[in-house]
């Protein structure tokens, strides 16, 4: 009787699945004073919330999501994981690349199998979950293709089962779908949802597409300009869900909450390239 | 043009040659042989003598030896610059310390090694495979070093995040990115291979292709060097398109245009 079990700081399912608080990144340019591309600020995730970042080009949106995996080390500011502070990569999230990531010297199947592969996961375990997430991306017919007789789109779509099949609790997505024209990026939009909806991880989205921003997530958030750039709005998107990522956009309400952004994103992006002239 | 336009082009061409050797050699125009048999022998002498040689059987002895030195200097050449050239691009400390060297043993004409090879290792094969891996080496260590050093940052980036360990990205990025500039080189290299195995033959042995060439040469027998130089030129032809089958075989996953710059 006499033992009281303290209560634990809340933390666990309620803590943020990514919180920044006062980030700040450099780069470090020889002979010159350190570039300053992101100055402190800070952003939080929860933990099954799909939010997206829409700045100017060039404004460090990706630097940004490249601190949350553990691939650069801000100069400042903390980087926190579902409560624990960030050592290293960020063995939680899973991180689709803007470019090609996937290993043109391996077929799409075990592109995707070497991610379950390395974890110890035995090969034909690895090559049968490989080929059921290739045939969820809708890749069924294509499991022994090299990349390079793969489409952007398809190539994309194997990249985007590789980092599904590990089950991440994190999605990191750096302008996924931005090399691909527009009838193909609506179409991985709806992909992504249909995937996301199923589990709903927590999904930190980098785009300069504002509509796409606002057709896939739950929170929009606005990036200033760099140098120095720094979230400078948050929008909530009450669009409801399932969504459809192509058909939503003829909802009047999209139109509404776009016309609410895009004037504060437009002054951004003016201002990017009148420092440009 | 067709194929067969081509093949038929390709075949008048080597008629033609052949046909100007044979004319030149063998038939006085105003008194005076164009190409004096003595230096140039004639197409048919040459011929007969290839065709001896092989039905003589004496020949495969020594395409036996050119072929086994040919194929020991670019195995250990290539060993050492797989090895070498994986140290240095995760070294850079090692490959600052020791680039000086290397460029200046790669500046060196490596024929001028010759005689000291003779001398540290005798003349039977390790003299000859010796002077191969010499030549071997430089270019399948440029070639991984390269390799490794431009693997791809984004894929780098990805197999991180999937989480690999070192040995992991050794065995999956880095390793295939390195034999993949190393098999973009492979004619070269086994090519260097085959010209450190002749030359080292030619310059003292006792039995090879080189050494053939160069008996026949010391005894003025003209046709005996032409038809050393025919059996070398077809053994070439042949390993060459061993390469081939052998790169097609493992550089399958990259797009035919690039293979075929390369």
């Amino acid at each position: 009787m006499a033992t009281v079990i303290p209560l634990k700081p809340a933390q666990g399912p309620t803590a943020s699945a990514v919180r920044l608080t006062d980030i700040a990144i450099e780069f470090r340019i020889k002979g010159r004073p350190p570039y300053k591309a992101v100055a402190p600020t800070s952003l939080a995730v929860a933990d099954g919330e799909f939010v997206a970042i829409v700045g100017p080009t060039g404004c460090g949106k990706s630097t940004l999501l490249n601190a949350v995996a553990g691939l650069l080390k801000p100069a400042a500011g903390k980087v926190e994981v579902y409560g624990q502070a960030l050592a290293g990569l960020n063995a939680e999230a899973g991180y689709l690349f803007q470019q090609d990531a996937v290993m043109p010297w391996k077929t799409a199947l075990d592109n995707v199998a070497i991610a379950l592969e390395i974890k110890g996961v035995g090969r034909e375990d690895a090559l049968g979950a490989a080929r059921d997430w290739l045939g969820r991306v809708g890749l069924g017919r294509f499991l022994d293709r090299y990349p390079h007789q793969l489409s952007g789109g398809q190539r994309k779509r194997v990249g985007l089962a590789q980092v599904l099949i590990r089950q991440p609790k994190i999605l990191l997505m750096d302008e996924p779908f931005g090399p691909l024209d527009a009838q193909t990026r609506q179409i991985m939009g709806s992909l992504l949802l249909d995937l996301w909806a199923g589990d709903r991880k927590a999904v930190l989205f980098v785009t300069h597409d504002l509509e796409e921003a606002i057709a896939l997530s739950d929170r929009v958030l606005i990036m200033s300009a760099g140098p120095e750039a720094r979230i400078i709005g948050d929008h909530r998107i009450d669009l409801a869900r399932p969504r459809d990522a192509a058909d939503i956009r003829t909802h009047p309400r999209f139109h509404d909450i776009h016309k609410a952004i895009w004037g504060q994103l437009r002054a951004e992006v003016i201002k990017t390239y009148g420092e440009e002239a | 043009m067709s194929r067969a336009g081509l093949l038929s082009l390709q075949i008048l061409v080597g008629v033609v040659l052949l046909l100007i050797w044979h004319v030149g050699a063998t038939i006085p125009i105003f008194g005076y042989t164009l190409l004096p048999k003595f230096f140039f022998s004639t197409p048919i002498d040459v011929a007969s003598r290839v065709v001896q040689m092989f039905a003589g059987g004496k020949i495969w002895g020594h395409l036996y030896v050119t072929l086994l030195e040919t194929v020991l200097a670019f195995a250990i050449g290539a060993l050492g610059g797989i090895a070498i050239g994986f140290w240095f691009a995760r070294k850079p400390l090692a490959a600052a310390v020791f680039d000086p060297y290397l460029k200046m043993v790669n500046a060196l004409p490596r024929v001028v090694l010759a005689p000291i090879f003779m001398l540290w290792l005798g003349l039977g094969i390790w003299s000859k495979v010796a002077l191969g891996v010499t030549l071997v080496f430089f270019i399948v260590f440029f070639n991984v070093y390269q390799g490794v050093k431009e693997v791809s940052p984004v894929v780098l980036a990805n197999a991180r995040m999937m989480g690999m360990n070192e040995r992991q990205l050794f065995r999956h990025v880095y390793w295939p990115s390195a034999l993949s500039w190393m098999f973009s080189s492979l004619h070269t290299s086994v090519g260097f291979a085959l010209v450190g195995a002749v030359v080292g033959e030619y310059l003292g042995a006792s039995a090879g292709l080189g050494y053939l060439i160069h008996q026949a040469e010391g005894v003025f027998d003209t046709t005996g060097v032409f038809a050393g130089m025919v059996v070398l030129a077809g053994f070439v032809l042949v390993v060459d398109w061993v390469v081939t089958l052998v790169e097609n075989r493992l550089l399958h996953w990259r797009p035919q245009s690039a293979a075929a710059q390369a």
